[in-house]
């Protein structure tokens, strides 16, 4: 059968057996996705009371390559933020083990497999979700208020980066692409222009958007993929999730295509957040969608160099549509916004 | 010249046979990845349609922004240069504009369905 098959189904089996209480094996093991940071298997310990829905994430082959993903932590920091997150009261996958050599499967963690939906589409459309659409914003911006307030202290080693840090790293990447895009000089120009002093550094999700929140008809259950987790500007959060690409086509809902900035902005200082600058989220918004755009021309230049996915290339051909987007936040047509 | 069919109807031709035909036979990442093709030639098609017009004027816009000669790739790197280093702003005379019109010009090639282009259309009108 396939488990007996898959090199990691036994050591995984000797995992389950010695960390999940009453595990007695391991059922439907089979592999979610996969990336150059990271490999996603769902699986179920068999135990007496029943199925244990679990998901291992680890790193491809056993061991993540930090030089190329350089921004990604460690898996496991990334199980240490998780529990750190679960401890203020932000819904997050339970972490049931982290991985150790003896382990015998390279490193990575256990944690719990949440039920619900991360495809945006269906989020955004399902009937499903309809109850749960008008909540989400509120609820992003109170999960967001209390991921903020981690204590410094107890965080395991992490960049920090603040705002001309990442204005600084994604123009030397747009430089290394080397194509010429007026726009997105005249936004790096911009952001120099307009970088804010950052007056409270806090941990940062860094990737806080659909498709790394499970959603279910009541609402976020989990926030997940804390690879890119940092210090930053708690500011950059809020604006990442409002971003147009995010929107899915439901431009007028910028939060993640389901909310209002206001429900977002109510919900996260009324759960104890910062006081929100309109002027620091416009700021993060700005690079976050340039940030995309860059992202876009990576891709293009990764088919160039002979990666051949047709997928890829046409990804490329996106840089225009963060182009639109920072034209109407930049040299608006009508004077709003 | 060419025969018939030109290449523009040639691609929409491809197009067409890989939606309705080829996908609906196809299951999980392959249907996927057809269609993406799908899209991909149709940024052919609309560029083989709009692009020559196009870039002649986006050229032209630029000799008469810059005051000099050169080809699209070298006129860009300019202007490139000049908004970096501060001495071209969108309060320059022209900038704007073209950066809008050059800015939609793409994505009525790459993305003609993508919101904030539609929302720019109608901010513009």
């Amino acid at each position: 059968m396939p488990e007996a098959a898959n090199p990691i189904a036994a050591p995984l089996e000797e995992v389950a057996r010695k960390h999940i209480p009453g595990a007695t094996g391991i059922e439907a093991l089979k592999r979610l996705s996969g990336g150059a940071s990271q490999e996603i298997w769902s699986f179920d310990a068999a135990t007496p009371s029943g199925a244990v829905p679990l998901i291992l994430r680890r790193a491809p082959g056993g061991f993540r390559d930090t030089g190329r993903s350089g921004t990604a932590v460690p898996l496991e920091t990334e199980a240490r933020l998780i529990r750190l997150a679960e401890e203020v009261g932000v819904p997050v996958p339970p972490v049931r083990h982290v991985l150790t050599e003896e382990d015998g499967l390279g490193q990575g963690f256990i944690m719990d497999r949440v039920p619900g939906e991360t495809l945006a589409r269906k989020i955004l459309r399902d009937e499903e979700f309809a109850e749960a659409r008008p909540k989400l914003a509120r609820q992003c911006g109170e999960i967001l208020a209390k991921l903020h307030t981690v204590e410094k202290s107890k965080l395991p080693p992490l960049r920090t980066a603040t705002s001309r840090d990442e204005v600084e790293q994604y123009f030397t990447t747009y430089k290394q692409l080397d194509y010429p895009h007026p726009v997105f000089e005249l936004a790096f120009r911009w952001l120099r222009d307009n970088a804010p002093q950052t007056p409270e550094l806090t941990l940062v999700h860094g990737d806080f958007r659909n498709g790394n929140l499970m959603i279910g008809p009541d609402g976020v259950r989990a926030v997940l993929d804390w690879e890119i987790a940092h210090i930053g500007d708690p500011m950059a959060d809020l604006s990442w999730i409002c971003i147009n690409p995010w929107r899915f086509g439901n431009i007028d809902m910028p939060v993640g295509g389901f909310g209002t900035r206001e429900d977002l902005f109510a919900g996260y200082e009324a759960a104890g957040g910062f006081k929100v600058d309109p002027a620091r989220v416009k700021f993060w918004e700005v690079l976050g969608t340039l940030k995309w755009g860059v992202m876009c021309m990576g891709m293009a230049s990764a088919f160039l160099q002979g990666d051949r996915s047709v997928e890829r290339a046409t990804i490329g051909r996106r840089a225009s549509e963060t182009e639109v987007d920072l034209m109407r936040l930049l040299a608006p047509l009508t004077g709003k916004e | 010249m060419q025969d018939q069919p030109s290449a523009i109807d040639l691609i929409g031709a491809v197009s067409e046979f890989i939606r309705n035909h080829a996908m609906p036979q196809l299951k999980g990442h392959t249907a996927f990845h057809a269609l993406v093709a799908a899209n991909a030639l149709d940024i052919v098609k609309r560029e083989l349609e709009v692009g020559p017009a196009a870039n002649g004027e986006e050229l032209a816009r630029l000799k008469s922004l810059l005051g000099k000669d050169g080809t699209l790739d070298a006129l860009n790197r300019e202007l490139c240069a000049r908004i970096e280093s501060g001495d071209m702003t969108l309060d320059t005379p022209g900038l704007r504009d073209h950066l809008w019109a050059t800015t939609l010009t793409k994505l009525a090639i790459d993305q003609p369905k993508y919101s904030g282009y539609r929302r720019a259309l109608e901010e513009k009108a």
